[in-house]
């Protein structure tokens, strides 16, 4: 590599005037895009701008309406991900492509077997060549272990390897951080930062403004399937990023003034609760709530905060302990009962508990409600009210839809949210439970989101906020408990509370000791 | 919206909806066409390639070239109907009731049970009894396994299937046991005259005609504008969420599973009452396996599966016309109801043959086909 590589050098991979309509969209409008060795590109752009049209039709999943792709110069043609692997583009994928039962090698050799003979997988020399290719990033790479048994991260390490082994020259990473821990996020960027020394080309996809301007050499800010503006992360910041995304200005953080937390609203005393498995993985959890006042919950997915948020809101049951809500004892409440107490909740697999997708969004809107006046007169249901509420729901919430009929899978992320939104905090709420509401959104609707849930609590509701967002509970709690292995482990106040005091609590459970001390290094 | 403007979207959605059926059935008779220029050298022993013409034309004229006929079909429909409601009820709680023969054998078997008790009774006694315990024994044979279902976990899909040779071996038991009538020679029951129905149209237009006519907007208001309907349907696409949203799947799927049952019945005490006249062991037509190609080729949405049934009514009414005028065994209406069937099933291959674009979003009522053969169950 010459020290020159930045401008000088020509692009290893150019993409010319790309032009991909969709019925009724223009996904991408005229996109060029430059890709050179040993730099990391990132793409920035809110959900739906056409960041993942661009490198669908990058990796063969789309045909180009209009323009071309350039690899060193020479115009080349790719039809399939077959053609792109061929050529040295491969993609890492938001949710990743691999089978969980199949072990490390197996998925990594899986459609490109290197064969014995005719009929038998060579296995021996694959497994040798991934370990080996493992120990150069300084990963101890057991080859034979199921890939399900591994966590998160090194999943994702498989996926790059396997890239790399099919000797990739461009590597896609889309939302490669969605699923990490700070942590891990770190980790992942010592590894990506390696490749580009190496003279990969990196495409990082992402949301995220202070990742991009942490790693990228280069940001291209998509928006509505434009290149609106192309920064060096030297010469720009967070505010800049995000207008140039959203086309507005746009508050990063919420002006969220003083809490006035009142009374108890929510009590949970020494709950222990099961997994669907029957492992107990909530263990003697206590706090609370009160009215006026964000409770956030900050913990690496999979320390019990599903089962806790399920025993919260009725859909799992605690076998030890009690929850009170505003004195009442509702341990053993079904969803509907805390519904009818005031309870709102957004769930956090918002298309598995949150939506009938097939439904209009007028029957989704009324999904707890959907039974009695001014909804329905006995057992029929009145069309015309559940009409008109959507339809006024739908306003205030500003959900961006043709119209109230239309089923709610037409919608975006960011939309199907705020629809959630819409129905859980209308009425007389004195709880709400928000489980990663905004996991997966765009700026624009996070925005939104975290608006709401503070105008809310300065309306007296408690607000129990669980995500493994770090940053979402940092910004908006204005208390923050932290999950570890099925405890909370502390509680600290919200406005005093450091990234990396937090950070540190949700990987080791603040156990004094050499790792700790080792993390902190790390995170300084 | 206005009540217009409401009919307009209905009629644009249901035209949506049914595309897919018409072409699938307009395949199928191609196909049968296909099949029967293949076999004409066997009837006119040479090739006869306007035979399926014939053989159509025919078959029409039967279903609908005279009163007779019409009612004959209407009369086909009838079981069809009222089945094909108890499998279509059961896809939109995301439910596979393949029980819905066996159902409606025992509502046949629990009819004819009452109108022999009562088979001196005045008929405005006896034939109300007799259907109410033909509609509570159908019930039964759907109760049991929504339930076994909904708290256990067992599949229904399995559980009807076994209680389906259930109810044909209790039917055989009962019609040569307690139920055999005095002075037959084989096995089967007295006349059932208290309770059979009245005929009010034509040769044999009898009062099952209008049940099942009723039943059909019952079923649609029940599903589409009735809170419980929102229920099952909610249950149906996304049990989840149906939870979530304070509703008990568990006790849906019992509910909806002994409606189905109901519905079957019925279907079963009114082609007896109407019909057959009395009980024999070899009373299992194919009605309750019939019904689950009618609902599917009416989408799961009474409205279909009442022209399903009509267009499986008129098949059958047609055959025998079909058989006389173009020598066609009656079989070939069967042959060309399994085509219907595996072309509908095979929903791909028409979207492709026809270039028809999905139309927005997937029935997923109908899922609760696939999801039967091990996919995510619903408990």
């Amino acid at each position: 590599m010459t020290p020159e590589v930045h401008n000088p050098a020509p692009a290893l991979l150019e993409m010319r005037g790309i032009t991909k309509r969709y019925p009724g969209v223009v996904a991408n409008d005229a996109i060029s895009l430059e890709i050179r060795a040993g730099e990391i590109h990132a793409l920035l752009g809110e959900n739906g701008a056409g960041k993942t049209t661009l490198m669908n039709v990058l990796y063969g999943l789309a045909a180009p309406d209009e323009g071309e792709i350039l690899m060193e110069g020479q115009a080349i043609k790719i039809a399939s991900p077959h053609d792109a692997i061929e050529r040295g583009i491969s993609m890492v994928h938001q949710h990743f492509m691999l089978v969980p039962v199949l072990s490390v090698a197996d998925n990594i050799l899986l459609g490109d077997e290197p064969m014995k003979n005719l009929v038998f997988v060579d296995r021996s020399v694959a497994s040798a060549r991934i370990r080996e290719l493992g120990a150069s990033f300084g990963w101890e790479i057991d080859p034979e272990r199921p890939v399900g048994q591994l966590s998160v991260g090194w999943q994702q390490r498989v996926e790059i390897l396997k890239a790399i082994y099919r000797n990739a020259k461009v590597l896609v990473l889309d939302e490669p951080t969605a699923v990490l821990t700070p942590q891990e996020t770190r980790e992942i960027f010592g590894v990506l930062r390696r490749l580009k020394a190496e003279g990969y080309a990196i495409v990082f996809i992402s949301h995220k403004l202070y990742e991009v301007l942490e790693i990228a050499d280069t940001i291209t800010v998509i928006r509505r399937g434009k290149v609106v503006g192309s920064r060096e992360p030297a010469a720009t910041n967070e505010d800049d990023l995000a207008e140039l995304m959203v086309g507005r200005e746009v508050q990063l953080t919420v002006d969220r003034g003083e809490s006035h937390p009142a009374g108890r609203m929510l009590e949970v005393e020494g709950i222990s609760v099961n997994d669907d498995r029957g492992r107990e993985v909530v263990h003697d959890v206590s706090f609370e709530v009160h009215a006026g006042e964000i409770f956030g919950i900050a913990g690496v997915a999979g320390n019990g905060q599903d089962e806790l948020v399920g025993a919260v809101t009725g859909l799992r049951r605690a076998h030890r302990g009690t929850i009170r809500l505003g004195g009442d004892d509702v341990t053993r409440a079904d969803p509907r009962r805390l519904h009818k107490m005031g309870v709102g909740f957004v769930p956090g697999d918002r298309q598995r508990f949150g939506l009938v997708l097939s439904f209009p969004l007028a029957d989704n809107l009324v999904l707890n409600d959907y039974y009695h006046a001014p909804y329905a007169r006995g057992l029929v249901r009145d069309d015309d009210a559940i009409l008109r509420a959507a339809e006024a729901s739908i306003a205030k919430y500003d959900v961006r839809t043709p119209s109230a009929t239309v089923p709610s899978q037409t919608l975006s992320g960011g939309n199907q949210q705020k629809l959630i939104v819409a129905r859980e905090f209308e009425g007389d709420v004195r709880l709400l439970v928000l489980d990663q509401p905004t996991r997966g959104l765009d700026v624009g609707s996070i925005e939104f989101i975290h608006r709401q849930a503070v105008a809310r609590r300065d309306t007296g509701v408690a607000i129990l906020l669980i995500s493994a967002e770090l940053d979402e509970v940092l910004e908006l709690s204005d208390r923050i408990g932290v999950m570890y292995r099925g405890r909370i482990v502390e509680v600290l106040d919200g406005r005093s509370a450091s990234r990396e005091e937090v950070g540190l609590l949700m990987a080791t459970g603040g156990r004094t000791s050499g790792i700790q001390e080792q993390i902190v290094e790390t995170a300084s | 919206m206005t009540a217009g403007a409401r009919v307009v979207a209905a009629l644009q959605r249901g035209r949506a909806v049914a595309l897919v059926p018409a072409l699938s059935i307009a395949l199928a008779l191609v196909i049968g066409a296909v099949i029967m220029i293949l076999s004409s050298p066997l009837v006119s022993g040479e090739f006869d390639p306007t035979l399926p013409v014939t053989a159509y034309l025919a078959m029409l004229s039967g279903a609908f070239g005279s009163f007779d006929g019409v009612v004959r079909t209407l009369v086909n429909a009838t079981p069809l109907v009222l089945a094909g409601l108890a499998v279509g009820i059961g896809f939109k709680a995301g439910l596979f009731n393949i029980g819905a023969q066996g159902q409606f054998l025992i509502g046949a078997l629990t009819a004819a049970a009452a109108a022999l008790a009562l088979n001196d009774a005045s008929p405005f006694v006896a034939i109300p009894v007799a259907l109410l315990a033909g509609m509570l024994g159908g019930l039964l044979w759907g109760f049991v396994p929504g339930a076994l279902k909904a708290y256990t976990g067992a599949h229904e899909v399995v559980v009807t299937i076994m209680m389906n040779y259930v109810a044909l071996a209790v039917l055989s038991w009962a019609v040569s046991g307690p139920l055999r009538g005095q002075n037959v020679t084989f096995a089967r029951t007295d006349d059932l005259v208290g309770a059979s129905l009245p005929i009010f149209l034509g040769r044999d237009g009898h009062i099952g005609l209008l049940i099942a006519a009723v039943s059909v907007p019952l079923a649609s208001w029940l599903l589409y504008r009735s809170t419980i309907g929102f229920e099952i349907r909610t249950t149906g696409a996304n049990p989840d969420a149906a939870r979530y949203a304070g509703m008990h799947p568990r006790k849906l799927i019992v509910f909806t599973m002994s409606l189905c049952g109901l519905l079957a019945g019925l279907a079963g005490a009114s082609q007896l009452l109407g019909e057959v006249g009395y009980m024999t062991a070899s009373f299992s037509t194919t009605v309750g396996f019939d019904a689950i190609a009618v609902a599917l080729l009416g989408r799961a949405h009474p409205v279909g599966i009442l022209f399903g049934a009509l267009l499986f009514g008129a098949m059958q009414a047609g055959s025998g016309n079909m058989q006389i005028l173009a020598g066609l065994p009656v079989q070939m209406v069967g042959v060309l109801q399994a085509t219907i069937l595996l072309v509908l099933t095979a929903e791909v291959v028409v979207r492709r043959l026809f270039r028809v674009q999905a139309s927005g979003p997937e029935l997923v009522e109908l899922a609760s086909v696939s999801r039967s053969y091990g996919g995510k169950g619903t408990g």
